[in-house]
């Protein structure tokens, strides 16, 4: 444990430029909100890029006392820092992420009418996520995991004129709430039975007790309420229903946010807390279950969506799910791994997608897009990069993540071949839907210009239906290719899509985090091996080779099938939507979750509220009590007021009819 | 020798026409005047026990006459601020009916 003082400072920072521009951008020009925004952000990424430089795995972790914050006898929690592996890669994701994302949003949102608002929010959001990730106890990381929620929730209704918008943002919140209250339990749990939520001291005490067999416990149920808030936070089944709605916002929001950074908290938290997790191998088991179904669920959905963040927004629910599988099968850092590659990759889907949006004038539906790359080549460039990324083709990013996790699901003592086969299932369904979407935006004829005339685009009436920034001061009769200030930020994630992958050669990244997780890989490759188990270990190389064969296989086979029906024959993928018929609606519509949970929970609370609460006991009891005590004081009152009429002689009179009442009563009780 | 009786039946005769007086009356002079009734009253009423407990042999109970002395010292500064009040009232209102005085402010 190695003191670090500097640590404080990155959160502040952002939350300083937050507050500059909240309460002063109003009256300021745009670039002085532009320069206060993107120089805190930036001093926070310079700031955590030094102490990266300065990390050394021997003094780690680092840690720093800011401030008491609750001291209730034997119980503290304070305003404490921590830093180790596992938060030093999280602190370069998302300083360096959101730091280019903040210079994206720059030339997005420029026309946007609310622009301190949007960059003053984007630096709040960076503030509540670095506490999350550099928190050292589970009540500091609780405020950020809150404090990114408020943000999120801000931001998706950023548009909070448009209905859709606001809507979004309140079901985001909500079912967020949902899985806050399993943290929040869990958090209970932990204050009850270690007398902390410092983190040392509870995995320290957490570590003490044995591991849990079969779905019983403590540790179990600590476990299983985390993954509840995991879920809600990280959308994973049966908590996502708020996530593709979140695309409301605007598209740097949903990179940065609900892509990148955010909604991986809950992946970093059950990593956080892998040693109660690895203790209560019923939660893990669930953890990989719900991780796997999730990935597998939310890529059927992606194939026969039609807005392009819509697939995107379930492919991130769908990749989640990979790390969220890595987790459950104890293979911590692999799912903070694929975490990082698809900061990466998935951040560049979004910007580019933004690009792509921005480009066209606002629209979003891919039916009207096709043929882009001659005009957007930049933009098609870096798309290009992150779609094979995602889509598991070597040697990019997403390649070396997900064969690992892939690999970790069959192999890991807590894996199965079915996680695997489900696995590799969702890496073919990922990089169909993925080169469907490259094909349809970027190969073809240009299918927009027609609509456009159709619609009659001077309205703007696109870009206000489709959520993305409308007022452009210019028409838009040719796609044109966006702004350097938001290609730069395209480019250098491309890059970082196409090697970022490559600290995971040889096991560098495991060995890396393995003071944390002291995970399978690295012992293996720590302790001296016997002959016997040298054997072993090339067969296993042996098999993860073939393995690795076989994601790649099906990543080129998702390319393949996706050229053959969305760019040589495009007559085919209706004629399939149509003999599929009735499976196919279900999976346009999403399977219905939405209408499913309208039915079983939205409206039975909503009409219980208004019959029993509102008009029951708000209107009925409460308002009623109020109510009729006021007006009967106000009858009275209305009666009494007659005696101060001003007329002398009646006061008189009043005063006489008491003096007689006074001395009837004084005859009365001297006769008795 | 005219008994305790007959003086306090004469201060509650007084008393109650001073009452009925100021009940009854409009002119703010003669509720005054039925103010003074009342008080007088109570004077005698004053007097009669103290003459009364004096005659009974207590020598000191001359409470009941420095009483009325005091009432009748308060009576008259009444008098001369209630006077000063009334022209006050009848040069702003030009009426001494107190049913048309029934707003302090004007």
């Amino acid at each position: 444990m190695t003191p670090n003082p500097y640590l404080w400072l990155i959160p502040v920072l952002p939350l300083a430029g937050a507050a500059i521009n909240g309460f002063f951008g109003r009256h300021s020009s745009k670039k002085a909100i532009s320069t206060i925004a993107l120089v805190f952000c930036g001093a926070a990424f310079l700031l955590a890029l030094k102490i990266a430089f300065g990390f050394s795995s021997a003094a780690a972790p680092y840690y720093f006392d800011f401030a008491h914050w609750i001291r209730a006898g034997n119980f503290q929690a304070d305003f404490s820092f921590y830093l180790d592996q596992l938060s030093l890669v999280m602190l370069l994701v998302v300083t360096g992420v959101g730091f280019l994302i903040h210079i994206y949003s720059v030339g997005y949102m420029w026309e946007d009418d609310g622009y301190y608002r949007f960059m003053s929010y984007l630096n709040l959001f960076m503030f509540f996520m670095l506490t999350l990730v550099l928190a050292k106890n589970y009540l500091l990381m609780f405020i950020g995991w809150e404090g990114v929620g408020l943000a999120s929730y801000l931001l998706i209704g950023y548009w909070f004129t448009k209905d859709s918008a606001a809507s979004a943002g309140k079901k985001a919140f909500i079912v967020n709430r949902i899985g806050d209250f399993g943290f929040l339990i869990a958090l209970f749990l932990i204050i009850q039975h270690f007398g902390s939520l410092d983190f040392t001291r509870v995995f320290a005490a957490a570590q003490a007790l044995p591991p849990e067999t079969a779905g019983t416990g403590l540790l179990t149920s600590i476990g299983l309420l985390l993954m509840v808030g995991a879920a809600g936070k990280s959308a994973q089944i049966p908590l996502y229903v708020w996530l593709p709605d979140a695309m409301e916002g605007p598209t740097p929001v949903s990179a940065l946010i609900h892509a990148a950074t955010m909604v991986t908290a809950g992946v970093y938290m059950v990593a956080r807390s892998h040693v109660i997790f690895e203790r209560a191998p019923g939660a893990m088991t669930v953890v990989a279950v719900i991780g796997t179904l999730t990935a597998l669920f939310a890529a059927t959905i992606g194939i026969a969506q039609t807005d392009i963040k819509k697939v995107l927004a379930y492919s991130t629910i769908s990749q989640l799910g990979y790390m969220f599988m890595a987790c459950g099968v104890a293979a911590f850092s692999s799912g903070i791994f694929h975490l990082m590659t698809h900061a990466f990759f998935k951040g560049l889907l979004f910007l580019a997608a933004g690009s792509v949006i921005h480009g066209i004038g606002g629209e979003q539906d891919m039916r009207k897009m096709g043929g882009l790359r001659v005009y957007m080549p930049w933009t098609f460039l870096t798309m290009t990069i992150a779609t094979f990324a995602i889509a598991g083709i070597p040697p990019l990013a997403g390649f070396f993540s997900k064969d690992e996790i892939l690999w970790m699901a069959y192999s890991s003592p807590h894996g199965s071949w079915v996680f695997w086969l489900i696995g590799v299932v969702t890496a073919f369904i990922t990089s169909f839907y993925m080169f469907r979407l490259w094909f349809m935006t970027f190969f073809g004829d240009y299918r927009g210009t027609a609509a456009h005339e159709e619609m009659g685009h001077s309205a703007g009436g696109h870009g206000s239906r489709a959520g993305a920034p409308a007022p452009h001061g210019h028409g838009h009769g040719e796609p044109h290719e966006s702004p350097w200030v938001m290609l730069g930020p395209l480019v250098i994630l491309a890059v970082l899509s196409f090697v970022g992958g490559w600290v995971g050669i040889n096991h560098r990244f495991d060995l890396f985090l393995s003071p944390v997780f002291r995970s399978h890989a690295a012992f293996v490759q720590l302790k001296a091996l016997t002959t016997q188990e040298v054997a072993q270990r090339e067969a296993a190389d042996q098999l993860e080779l073939a393995f690795t064969g076989i994601s790649v296989a099906v990543g080129l086979l998702g390319l393949y099938l996706a050229w053959l029906l969305y760019h040589k024959r495009l007559d085919l993928p209706e004629k399939i939507a149509a003999s599929l018929g009735s499976l196919y609606r279900a999976v346009a519509n999403k399977y219905y979750v939405d209408e499913l949970y309208a039915v079983l929970f939205v409206n039975p609370i909503v009409e219980g509220s208004t019959a029993i609460l509102w008009k029951g006991m708000d209107q009925g009891m409460i308002d009623a009590t109020v109510n009729n005590g006021a007006d009967s004081a106000r009858h009275v009152s209305d009666n009494l007021r007659h005696m101060q009429s001003g007329n002398l002689r009646s006061y008189a009179g009043w005063v006489a009819a008491g003096g007689a009442v006074v001395i009837a009563y004084m005859i009365w009780m001297g006769v008795r | 020798m005219i008994p305790l009786s007959c003086y306090l039946v004469l201060s509650g005769i007084l008393f109650v026409s001073g009452v009925l007086g100021f009940l009854i009356k409009r002119n703010i002079i003669t509720i005054f005047m039925s103010i003074e009734l009342m008080l007088n009253g109570v004077n005698l009423s004053f007097v009669a026990f103290a003459a009364h407990w004096h005659m009974l042999g207590n020598v000191h109970a001359l409470s009941g006459q420095i009483f009325v002395f005091f009432v009748m010292v308060v009576a008259a500064a009444e008098a001369a601020v209630g006077l000063a009040i009334i022209i006050a009232v009848y040069r702003t209102r030009e009426t001494l009916n107190v049913d048309q005085v029934n707003l302090l402010k004007l």
